[in-house]
């Protein structure tokens, strides 16, 4: 059924008809009629952030505790252009995020107009698809068609360009059924015979593992729920990326904890020595396999993607999946258990045997003190005083990001946000926003770092107009730690502009944002601080001052293999500095 | 849709410093949506990502549909052409991507204009190969010829280098367009 009405009560129309209930956005000359319509309705809520950054981080925040679709809207010119890194960030991670820009009118398209930039051409690389609509008979398409893209199969960003007099222009509204795409058709039920051929490999494995990454947290609660099952069913070991923590509980005995440059001693030896491997929705990432020739080289692999272009990328596999997480996962179990497989229960014992010795390394232990906060004692603090809330956490990029990562324990999906593939520090607040406003009575927490949180300071603003108690948790060193850290592996302990001598008083920030700002340098007094902290109504900024040189152990240094690994509690600083060779240094 | 991954044999593994794979050239057809746009989501995908393209050529081949297709001669090993062919099939435009040199011989053919300047022997020379090459005559002066030949690169190629000689002084070309062998169709 065909309505009648103008571009801008389209994009209204549009949205609801999608069911979005918040959307991220600044306001701006070419997104005018737009802002207007939103006036003039109380469906849609808009956000209004400090930057347009933040209003794509928030998206993103937003979809990945829901999984839904994060809704942003900007302007043109700058409004775009900011963006554009929010839009990156969601493509290497694969968040859904529609972005609607608003564009100078068609007729000063090219014109070098004012605030006028080439969106279409600026985001085109880092945008799963986007559209330039030109005739207002398409715009309600388009707008259909960009959240079905935004979903669809491998989840991304999209960006919708809108120019204002499209926005005026009058012409007819479709809802969103009967929108068939015609080319983009992912392929969600896997090729029965590579599965069978999977699940023979695995019943016949030795030392089989899973090896899981944010594709089972983009399939779907259920997807987490039939991993939980095939890994519980076949008894063997676990581990996940930075992006798929969560998937599986970290308290399950068969979890061994993230793999990759900074996992753990267990997860990485296992990934080097397994004979079966399944990569369930990961992708081979550089911080996962190290030096790619010396990859898990003796293991078949499995690898289940629902992106073609995943597999065979950096690693060959041998029996590819093309599919959907929770669908494959599904035939799996079904297979499986049709079978009543007879596993080789001997060669398992021998296999979680040496597990449990690499276990014994205790590769997360480290040097606690009494008279300075250990970053890593801060983040299990912070762990242990909130894990009871069911807490939401998301991070800023560096060595709180992976502290985070290694001490804070996950049990659930869609409770861990943070900037894996393109690693964007300043994330970590507006994501924190985001979830929030989805998860309003939740406890949100970015555990951030001193230098990353000043990024996006200017999103304490939103987070106090709109009421959302969330927590920052600065894990304050002074330095831009993770860059100091390489400097120390890689430059001679010359630590060239990673230290920030002019940081601000964090309390006084928190309190000129109208927050409430906390201290705690001792670790006597630290469980108190985090207690206080998550009592506090509002949002608060909690500068804890930790270590200032703590380097984040265990690592496997660039060009080394997973059995290289450097670990925490015997490294003396001499070996960190020769920890990587001349082949090494030219990688990131 | 059948499995394009192409196996590594014997079972497993990544390929290690020890098996450098051949570079190899392969002609690509792709069937897309004719859209704003849409050649430079091929070709930035191809820049972005470090691929070569030797020769693209492009135009819309079915007006009532709006499909172009886009002929592309691209040069790496075995895996990254499956890589390219993956990366392309992601575009949301692109209806497929087909592998000509893969699917069996493909027949290749390129146009090109090449303009001789020049008076005498020369030009009578240039003249005279022209008709061995059989290529057409589509301008003339006492001091010029504009030629157009049709047929496979290395066939112009060929007659380019010989023209180079005699008053060679420009040359247009269209790139590749290629088609499958036999009745069926992509």
């Amino acid at each position: 059924m065909a309505r009648t009405m103008t571009g801008a009560e389209m994009v209204i129309a549009a949205l609801c008809d999608q069911g979005v209930e918040h959307i991220f956005g600044y306001p701006g000359g070419a997104v005018l009629p737009i802002y207007d319509e939103l006036f003039q309705q109380e469906k849609v809520k808009h956000v209004l952030v400090r930057q347009e950054g933040g209003a794509v981080h928030a998206a993103e925040g937003y979809a990945r505790s829901t999984g839904k679709v994060g809704a942003v809207l900007v302007t043109s010119g700058p409004g775009a252009t900011n963006a554009v890194t929010g839009l990156t960030d969601a493509l290497m991670d694969s968040v859904p995020v529609v972005c609607i820009c608003g564009q100078v009118p068609t007729h000063l398209i090219g014109n070098d107009a004012f605030q006028e930039c080439d969106t279409v051409g600026i985001t085109r690389p880092c945008t799963k698809h986007n559209w330039l609509v030109k005739d207002v008979n398409d715009l309600a398409r388009v707008l259909h068609e960009a959240f079905y893209i935004a979903k669809a199969g491998r989840p991304g960003p999209v960006v919708v360009d809108v120019p204002k007099d499209i926005q005026f222009a009058t012409g007819n509204y479709v809802g969103p059924s009967n929108i068939a795409h015609k080319t983009y058709k992912p392929r969600m039920k896997p090729e029965q015979t590579a599965v069978r051929e999977a699940v023979d490999l695995l019943i016949n494995a030795k030392q089989p593992l899973f090896y899981t990454g944010g594709g089972v947290i983009n399939s779907g609660p259920k997807a987490s729920q039939l991993l939980r099952e095939i890994v519980r069913l076949t008894g063997y070991p676990i581990t996940s990326t930075l992006m798929g923590l969560g998937a599986f509980p970290a308290s399950d005995k068969q979890w061994l904890g993230m793999l990759g440059m900074h996992g753990t001693y267990e997860a990485n030896f296992a990934m080097h020595d397994c004979d079966v491997m399944v990569a369930v929705g990961a992708r081979f990432d550089d911080r996962i396999t190290g030096r790619i020739d010396a990859f898990s080289p003796g293991s078949q692999k499995i690898h289940i993607d629902i992106d073609p272009s995943s597999i065979n990328k950096n690693v060959r596999v041998d029996v590819p999946i093309v599919g959907d997480v929770a669908y494959t996962l599904e035939d799996m179990l079904r297979i499986w258990k049709s079978k009543t497989p007879q596993l080789d229960k001997a060669a398992h014992k021998a296999w979680w045997k040496q597990i449990d010795q690499w276990r014994a390394k205790k590769s997360l232990a480290y040097k606690n003190s009494r008279d300075v906060i250990m970053p890593q004692y801060a983040v299990e603090r912070l762990y242990e005083l909130t894990k009871d809330r069911d807490p939401y956490i998301t991070t800023e990029v560096g060595q709180h990001q992976m502290w985070a990562a290694q001490y804070f324990r996950f049990e659930e999906p869609n409770r861990w946000m943070t900037s894996g593939g393109l690693g964007t520090m300043g994330y970590g607040l507006p994501a924190a926003i985001g979830a929030q406003m989805a998860h309003p009575k939740s406890l949100v927490i970015d555990i951030a770092g001193d230098a990353s949180i000043l990024m996006n300071m200017q999103e304490a603003s939103t987070a106090v107009q709109f009421e959302l108690p969330v927590k920052v948790f600065i894990v304050n060193n002074q330095y831009m730690g993770m860059v100091r850290q390489w400097q120390q592996l890689l430059h001679g302990n010359r630590l060239s502009h990673s230290y920030t001598e002019s940081l601000p008083d964090f309390v006084k920030l928190a309190e000129a944002y109208g927050w409430t700002g906390m201290k705690c340098e001792n670790p006597a007094e630290l469980d108190d601080a985090i207690r206080e902290m998550i009592d506090t109504k509002g949002p608060v900024i909690f500068d804890c001052r930790v270590a200032t040189l703590a380097n984040c152990l265990p690592m496997i240094p660039s060009g080394k293999a997973h059995n290289e690994m450097l670990l925490g509690d015997d490294v003396t600083e001499e070996e960190v500095e020769h920890a990587i060779s001349e082949e090494g240094k030219v990688l990131v | 849709m059948v499995n394009t991954f192409t196996k590594s044999d014997p079972k497993s593994h990544y390929v290690g410093p020890g098996a450098v794979q051949e570079v190899v050239s392969r002609t690509l057809s792709v069937l897309v949506d004719n859209e704003p746009g849409v050649l430079a989501r091929v070709i930035g995908l191809f820049s972005g990502r470090g691929y070569n393209i030797d020769s693209l050529t492009v135009t819309e081949t079915e007006h009532e549909k709006h499909l172009s297709r886009i002929t592309i001669i691209t040069r790496g090993t075995p895996n990254v052409i499956e890589q390219i062919k993956h990366q392309l099939e992601r575009l949301v435009p692109v209806h497929h991507v087909h592998d000509l040199t893969l699917e069996g011989r493909s027949l290749e053919r390129e146009l090109a204009l090449i303009k001789i300047s020049g008076r005498g022997e020369n030009r009578i020379e240039a003249l005279r190969l022209a008709e061995i090459f059989r290529a057409n005559v589509i301008d003339a002066s006492t001091e010029h010829f504009v030629f157009e030949i049709t047929g496979r690169t290395s066939k112009i190629e060929q007659f380019i280098q010989i023209m180079t000689e005699l008053g060679l002084v420009e040359v247009a070309r269209t790139g590749i367009a290629a088609i499958g062998r036999g009745p069926s169709s992509l």
